[in-house]
């Protein structure tokens, strides 16, 4: 995602402008987190608020996806859908029966599935999260990796190579990087499984987190623990890949400026191993700027994962929110925007105060 | 081995900062990417002359596997791949430019207001570029193709509704640091308007990051685009565009080709992008000397 580009042109959008009071550090950070607490509310609100009338105000009717041609010319089937479906009455009454009913818990009725909408994201959210969990964890991995081989070899063959890898992760569409591995890894040369969750035959792990890998292994059943991972690392790693250059760059970029440092010197002066003086003195220094990137890659997993979901047939939140723009389904809709908004929210909250905790240099307003 | 010493070598492993007679911002992926991106210009504009097929007749039998006579094969529906390929680019590089242009003609207009006004108006401006960025990106598109029905321009517009409030963001905070500087303070003082005050003192200074921004965000619009298109939210069949028919590919998945044209053609466009996007934050870095002016 460009953000980490945008972060380096420009400050973060949360980092105040130049001018400002100095907070005393303590309070400063109490305030600002009840202020960014007290601001997710109102901000789902808006995405609430913007979602409904998005959907409500098209001209498009999702009554054709509920009733088809035949009962639509009937206006009395047309107005029996419309009760059963809320869709009756004046938009700001079905606005505040929405409000009313989403903060009882209750989503509404998916108009495809016919389950609650609350039901529908329980039974997919571990999914999407369990892939997303992964992702992070290859993009962690390979970037941090990536960035420190490539570091230290500065203007040779393979720091060029390392860079274009991570480059072309984050400009293949992962629909498309996906499909190839899955033919090549899978179909021809049977190294990894094929899309889904497990195998066709398998059956899901009793459901503890919902995670298959975690359930698994709490069920102590640890081949099939086995059989969820493998099914996890293609589409963890094309999902990661995009967020791998990102990490990269950033790693290498802040190890360069370290290792030129005087400290640097001095402990290689000292007879520090090299290895010791990379990882201990220079990496360390990397690592904050790299899980920064991470989090504020959340964004462009959510979209990631949407596209990766379709062609790995993962029965997560993304293929539920394709078939729900599909179809107009608008109870799904919104709560597939609700879910993704707030973990959006929640992602760059909990990043900006990792930030603001490790960097006293970022005066927060 | 001393201090000296290890300064010394220093000095001689540092790399030659400018090479005499180009510009330090023109690297070689720079050169390499506006040399694909003209590429894919120059397709755009003449393909209708030269193109090997039509990209929307039947010229051979479905599921060709490349061969000379199709040189990427043809679609289930015996459509040459390539040529549909290549008029592909038709579809994507106006929609992303559009949408930038849109993006940052929007983002730039509120967020000057905001950032220039100041008060209530930009209170209400930011919260609500705040609501819109806690949307996923995705989500949002979907839910605006979704709402004004699938097809090129839908997409374009949801884009354009996912993108501005970074511009806003960008463009208002740097105006607000503008604002602070001695010269805007002097030029205040020496009487000079408003409106020009913006357009001569301000705006020139505090314009370059967005369109450095803008600028990187030529590829991801690309594959936003391309996104859209393949999740069925974008364009809609017959036309060419590579993410329709990657999913056509991913329908005939054992036919590789089908998919092989159009994934390589936005990997190469995005790839272009990244890299111009790179040269240009370095050429209009505010930060190189001889630019602060």
């Amino acid at each position: 995602m460009s953000l980490a580009e945008a972060e380096a042109v420009s400050p973060p959008p949360s980092a105040p402008p130049a001018a400002g009071r100095r907070h005393r550090r303590g309070s400063g950070m109490l305030w600002y987190v009840i202020r960014r607490v007290a601001a997710m509310p109102l901000l789902l609100l808006g995405v609430v608020t913007l979602t409904f009338l998005i959907t409500r105000l098209i001209p498009a009717s999702p009554l054709t996806s509920i009733l088809g041609p035949r009962a639509l010319s009937d206006p009395a089937a047309v107005a029996a859908a419309k009760e059963h479906w809320g869709l009756d009455g004046p938009l700001i009454e079905q606005y505040w029966r929405y409000l009313v009913n989403l903060l009882h818990g209750d989503l509404g009725v998916s108009f495809v599935t016919k389950n609650n909408v609350a039901t529908d994201l329980n039974v997919r959210l571990p999914a999407t999260l369990e892939l997303m969990t992964a992702a992070i964890i290859v993009a962690a991995i390979g970037g941090i990796g990536i960035g420190v081989i490539v570091a230290t070899r500065q203007n040779k063959p393979i720091d060029h190579v390392g860079r274009l890898f991570a480059l072309v992760g984050s400009s293949t569409p992962v629909f498309w990087s996906g499909l190839v591995l899955l033919l090549f890894f899978s179909t021809r040369w049977h190294v990894f499984p094929g899309p889904g969750r497990l195998d066709s035959r398998s059956f899901p792990p009793p459901h503890y987190t919902g995670f298959f890998v975690i359930d698994s292994l709490l069920a102590g059943d640890f081949s099939l623990c086995w059989e969820a991972i493998r099914h996890l690392m293609l589409p963890a790693f094309v999902l990661g890949w995009g967020v791998m250059g990102t990490v990269s760059r950033i790693v290498r970029a802040s190890m360069l400026d370290v290792l030129n440092q005087d400290y640097i010197r001095t402990a290689r002066a000292k007879g520090v191993r090299e290895q010791t003086v990379l990882l201990k003195h220079a990496l360390r220094n990397a690592l904050l700027p790299a899980l920064t990137i991470i989090g504020f890659s959340v964004a462009y997993l959510i979209t990631g994962a949407v596209l990766v979901e379709q062609i790995f047939s993962w029965p997560g939140i993304g293929s539920y929110a394709v078939t729900a723009a599909e179809s107009l389904d608008f109870p799904a809709i919104m709560g597939v925007t609700i879910v993704g908004g707030a973990a959006f929210l929640i992602a760059s909250l909990a990043t900006d105060l990792a930030y603001a905790l490790a960097d006293p240099q970022i005066r927060l307003s | 081995m001393t201090a000296l010493d290890l300064t010394l070598r220093e000095e001689v492993a540092r790399p030659e900062r400018r090479r005499a007679g180009r510009a330090a911002w023109l690297t070689v992926p720079v050169i390499l990417g506006l040399i694909v991106f003209g590429g894919w210009l120059v397709i755009a504009l003449t393909i209708t002359l030269w193109s090997p097929y039509d990209p929307l007749a039947t010229t051979g039998l479905p599921l060709l596997p490349p061969s000379a006579e199709h040189l990427l094969g043809t679609d289930a529906l015996g459509r040459d791949v390539l040529s549909r390929t290549l008029y592909g680019v038709r579809a994507s590089l106006p929609l992303c430019f559009a949408v930038i242009a849109g993006g940052v003609l929007i983002g730039s207009l509120l967020g000057t207001i905001a950032g220039f006004f100041g008060g209530w108006v930009d209170g209400v401006l930011m919260r609500l570029t705040d609501v819109v960025l806690a949307f996923p990106a995705i989500l949002l598109a979907m839910v605006m193709t979704a709402a004004l029905g699938p097809g090129l321009v839908h997409a374009g517009i949801a884009m354009v509704i996912v993108w501005w409030p970074i511009y806003a963001r960008l463009l208002r905070a740097q105006i607000l640091s503008v604002k602070e500087q001695a010269h805007v303070e002097a030029a205040v003082a020496a009487g000079v308007g408003r409106p020009r005050l913006l357009r001569i003192h301000i705006l020139p200074l505090a314009i370059t990051p967005t369109l450095v921004n803008a600028t990187m965000d030529l590829g991801q619009v690309v594959l936003l685009a391309a996104g859209l298109s393949f999740i069925g939210l974008g364009a809609n069949p017959p036309t060419p565009e590579w993410g329709l028919m990657i999913n056509d590919g991913t329908i005939h998945f054992y036919q590789w080709w089908v998919a092989l044209g159009p994934g390589l053609a936005i990997l190469s466009l995005v790839l272009a992008f990244n890299f111009i996007g790179d040269g240009v934050r370095d050429l209009l870095d505010v930060r190189t000397p001889g630019r602060s002016a």
